[in-house]
């Protein structure tokens, strides 16, 4: 649960990234960071920042050392072989009317 | 800051007029009440751009907001059992300090982050076993008042819990300065179980609760906190107190000239 990292003054708390599930049925999304000494007080500084305005009805908080990120100098290898493969888009179908979320 | 409730706080005349057995009992009851969450959420306030961290500043100005919103919605109603009809307004701001019906536990000086979070857990534990009761009030705005604030200050005892653990079972330093923390804070804690300002009727009635009746239920959980931080419960006689009466510390008066400076410089001012 402890991330890496020192934690032993004010000032180098480690940071977290925060995820909101706006309501049921949706999935969390990053909304931003915030600085905490461990997991449970981070939950509630999220808590504090983040949903002040009812925005969410879930919370993760995740250690930001924790996430491994793609390169900004991967970009070219990692998304644009995708680009004219439109087969993979699912465009070909009708879609019923009535069906919200696609 | 209404209560989400359908029950009107701005009538002169509350809708459960006749269990009351009198007005001025009343008042001075809700009024204990709501200078509580008023001169603490004053003092919290101090706290904004100042805290360890900016996220507490956020988390502390929150616990501040709600407590400042209990404290409107009470004296908006111990306002309009006044006749005239008094705003929350009028009695914020245009209270002298003997009037004003706040315990000492809230008044006193901030000093270190310690003695703010010994003085949440003090308060929030009591002010939540205080609105748990409540929300059975005979008195339907009271009881709707608490039913909205009560899980405003399950959140703040969470707060106040979660630190003062860290804090007690941390550094040394921390330890320490939380030991010291509830030994400043402890002296205060009797006063918050003093019955003696309230009518035995608003007890019978079923309006008011009894304080006396809270000590128990606060005593489970303070023990529970203290001794999972690893502190030590102080064994301090009580202080000197009198807020129920209107008598206060030094402190209260500058806190109060901070608070009201304006509106009265300015009566009537709009912004």
């Amino acid at each position: 649960m402890v991330p890496t990292g020192s934690t032993t003054g004010r000032g180098d708390w480690p940071l977290w990234e925060v995820f909101v599930r706006a309501k049921r049925g949706l999935n969390h999304v990053h909304v931003g960071s915030l600085h905490a000494p461990d997991a449970e007080m981070a939950l509630r500084n999220a808590r504090d920042l983040y949903t002040r305005r009812q925005e969410g009805v879930s919370l993760w908080v995740v250690p930001a050392s924790q996430i491994t990120a793609s390169s900004p100098d991967e970009k070219d290898a990692f998304f644009d072989p995708a680009g004219d493969k439109i087969y993979r888009h699912p465009t070909f179908y009708d879609v019923p009317e009535g069906v919200k979320h696609l | 800051m209404t209560p989400t409730t359908s029950t009107d706080l701005s009538g002169p005349v509350a809708p459960s007029g006749e269990i009351r057995p009198d007005n001025s009992a009343l008042v001075e009851y809700v009024l204990s009440l709501a200078d509580d969450s008023l001169v603490a959420a004053q003092r919290m306030g101090e706290w904004i751009a100042a805290s360890p961290q900016l996220e507490e500043d956020v988390a502390l100005g929150n616990i501040a907001l709600d407590l400042l919103g209990q404290a409107r919605s009470l004296l908006t109603y111990a306002g309009s059992l006044q006749d005239p009809v008094r705003t929350e307004d009028d009695l914020a701001y245009l209270r002298d300090e003997r009037e004003f019906r706040s315990v000492h536990l809230v008044e006193r000086e901030n000093g270190d982050f310690a003695v703010t979070m010994a003085r949440l857990l003090v308060l929030s534990t009591y002010q939540h076993a205080q609105y748990t009761r409540l929300q059975n009030s005979t008195d339907a705005t009271l009881a709707a008042v608490a039913a909205k604030a009560v899980k405003e200050v399950d959140y703040h005892r969470d707060h106040a819990t979660m630190w003062v653990l860290r804090l007690g079972d941390g550094t040394e330093e921390s330890h320490q300065r939380m030991q010291v923390a509830l030994e400043a804070e402890w002296p205060y804690v009797e006063e918050l179980f003093g019955n003696a300002h309230l009518d035995a009727a608003l007890l019978e009635a079923g309006v008011a609760v009894d304080p006396a009746g809270l000590r128990d239920v606060w005593q489970r959980y303070v023990d529970e906190v203290v001794g999972r931080a690893t502190l030590t419960l102080p064994d301090v006689p009580p202080a000197v107190t009198g807020g129920r009466k209107g008598v206060h510390c030094e402190r209260m008066g500058y806190l109060l000239a901070e608070m009201q400076h304006l509106a009265r410089s300015h009566p009537g001012a709009q912004w």
